[in-house]
């Protein structure tokens, strides 16, 4: 059996994993989640917010971080749109503006057919620039975005009427892969109006050590990795139904069940490897 | 002089603008002036960083050097998805000008942009993220050793965030009571407690002290002492 642990080809490990994660996704298991005080402190921000109230939407992720990351940006634009909020929807990454499409294909013109484009929520697309961009936004957005990613002044479109910078929102709504992200949009938009910018986000699982430093402070609430989606739209689901809908709504309560059984698998592979260590170190082998 | 002092001199005046606008309001229109210039020199990057791609990887193809064929197909997938892009291929037409193709949106469904990321781009990146589960596993089992103090702390506190990540550690410390300082000990609140304390002092600590060495390195540059950006050596 030692020798056995010992020499464990890595393609069982392999296989030990994708058994572990595909079950139940085959399966269709979904844990419960009981929302943490950072991820409902984000949902309360959000809650608080009247019916055309102002959010600024940043996507800021690629298809890499998509499967941590695409179930909390749809709970936000879902959020948003339950609550009647204003979108304001923009980009920092490349590839960000696919996710903004996806966002108003899925989420706003399946379930809110009523939100008019350019009264409701814009898009106002990629731009170049990184924490340049966050800078200009936070004095003079309009400089930065004089038109929406179709290509229409921003003069013509209603909603924009009477916003000049970051100060004209009620909070920041983010989803952040890395850099640039929700660090800067905490350094150089919360940082320009403490007092005025609110800031929640929504991280991979590896960027969130480094973001709750700025929670409660600069930061309002922080979804962090699958399982702050899985509680945010515990919440939402909550407070506003369709929790018998399987679907987009339930993507990161619904990875919660592939996420326990690979950490289960990884919290034994382990022990076993710490097990096998001492044996060997016994036998005089380590 | 065109090549070293004329951009030494521009950045310490942009760097400076940037310093004073946050103690004299009236500078902010110049901050944001800088801050437009510094977007649209982002913008080009752009383009020198195509060019760059072009070059390095044309050269390597010509050289025949090892793993030429690897840049071909480099080549190859920028220059077509770079065309479909900027020739709008596949594009339907917008309904106000239906006989204008190219004033189509680009990354509208069923465009050839929105197919290359739909169902080549967006695969492709995410199975490369996804097999890090897998690598993660092994490395995990060959490498994640309690060999001493430190390494013991370790991996208690990957136990710890591990499980209470997940509804395991909800029902392994479901006997704890959910109030008083036994809650403490349940397994999710254990996961807070880490990531609220010893894993925030320590990214503080790691935060100050980058802000500081941030602080001394732009002080450098805005005194000319720090010229290494702008290349060779000094």
């Amino acid at each position: 059996m030692y020798e056995f642990l010992r020499d464990l080809d890595r393609r069982v490990i392999f296989s030990l994993m994708a058994v572990a994660v595909a079950v139940p996704i085959l399966l269709q298991i979904t844990p419960p989640e009981k929302a943490t005080p950072i991820v409902r402190d984000a949902f309360e921000t959000i809650e608080a917010l009247e019916e055309g109230d102002k959010v600024y939407m940043a996507f800021d992720f690629d298809p890499a971080s998509a499967g941590e990351l695409q179930p909390m940006a749809t709970a936000f634009v879902r959020h948003a749109s339950e609550k009647k909020l204003k979108i304001y929807f923009t980009a920092l990454w490349p590839v960000g503006p696919q996710f903004i499409k996806n966002a108003e294909r899925d989420v706003i013109k399946r379930d809110f057919p009523n939100m008019v484009y350019g009264e409701d929520y814009v898009d106002l697309g990629f731009k170049t620039g990184n924490e340049g961009v966050i800078k200009l936004v936070a004095n003079d957005l309009r400089a930065q975005y004089p038109q929406d990613a179709r290509g229409t002044p921003i003069d013509d479109i209603p909603m924009m009427e009477g916003v000049g910078s970051i100060r004209d929102f009620e909070v920041i709504m983010n989803v952040s892969a890395g850099y640039p992200g929700t660090k800067e949009w905490v350094q150089y938009a919360v940082a320009s109006a403490p007092d005025d910018v609110k800031l929640v986000a929504g991280c991979t699982g590896v960027q969130a050590p480094l973001l709750y430093p700025y929670y409660p402070q600069q930061m309002s609430g922080l979804l962090a990795a699958i399982k702050g989606a899985a509680e945010y739209e515990s919440l939402v689901l909550g407070k506003y139904g369709r929790e018998n809908e399987p679907g987009m709504y339930q993507e990161g309560l619904r990875r919660m069940a592939p996420q326990l059984s690979g950490h289960i698998l990884m919290v034994g592979l382990i022990f076993v490897g710490n097990l096998v260590y001492f044996m060997a170190r016994k036998r005089g082998e380590a | 002089m065109m090549k070293r002092t004329i951009p030494m001199l521009l950045a310490m005046a942009a760097g400076i603008v940037m310093i004073l606008a946050y103690f004299f309001p009236l500078l902010a229109p110049l901050q944001d002036k800088t801050t437009v210039w510094f977007n649209i020199l982002a913008a080009v990057a752009f383009i020198l960083g195509g060019g760059n791609l072009l070059k390095v990887h044309l050269k390597k193809v010509s050289d025949r050097r090892e793993g030429w064929a690897y840049s071909m197909i480099t080549l190859a997938a920028f220059v077509s998805v770079l065309a479909i892009g900027l020739f709008k291929l596949g594009v339907n037409p917008l309904d106000e000008f239906p006989t204008q193709r190219m004033a189509g949106d680009f990354r509208a469904e069923g465009s050839g942009f929105w197919y290359v990321y739909e169902y080549v781009f967006a695969p492709l990146t995410a199975t490369i993220f996804s097999m890090l589960a897998f690598y993660v596993a092994s490395a995990a089992f060959r490498a994640f050793r309690a060999k001493n103090l430190e390494a013991i702390l370790l991996l208690g506190t990957a136990f710890v965030i591990l499980l209470g990540r997940t509804a395991a550690g909800v029902f392994l410390t479901d006997f704890l009571p959910e109030e008083g300082m036994l809650a403490n000990f349940r397994l999710e609140n254990l996961t807070v407690w880490i990531m609220n304390n010893p894993v925030t002092a320590g990214n503080r600590a790691i935060m100050i002290g980058i802000a500081l060495g941030t602080a001394s390195v732009s002080l450098k540059i805005l005194l000319g002492v720090d010229r290494s950006y702008l290349g060779g050596g000094d």
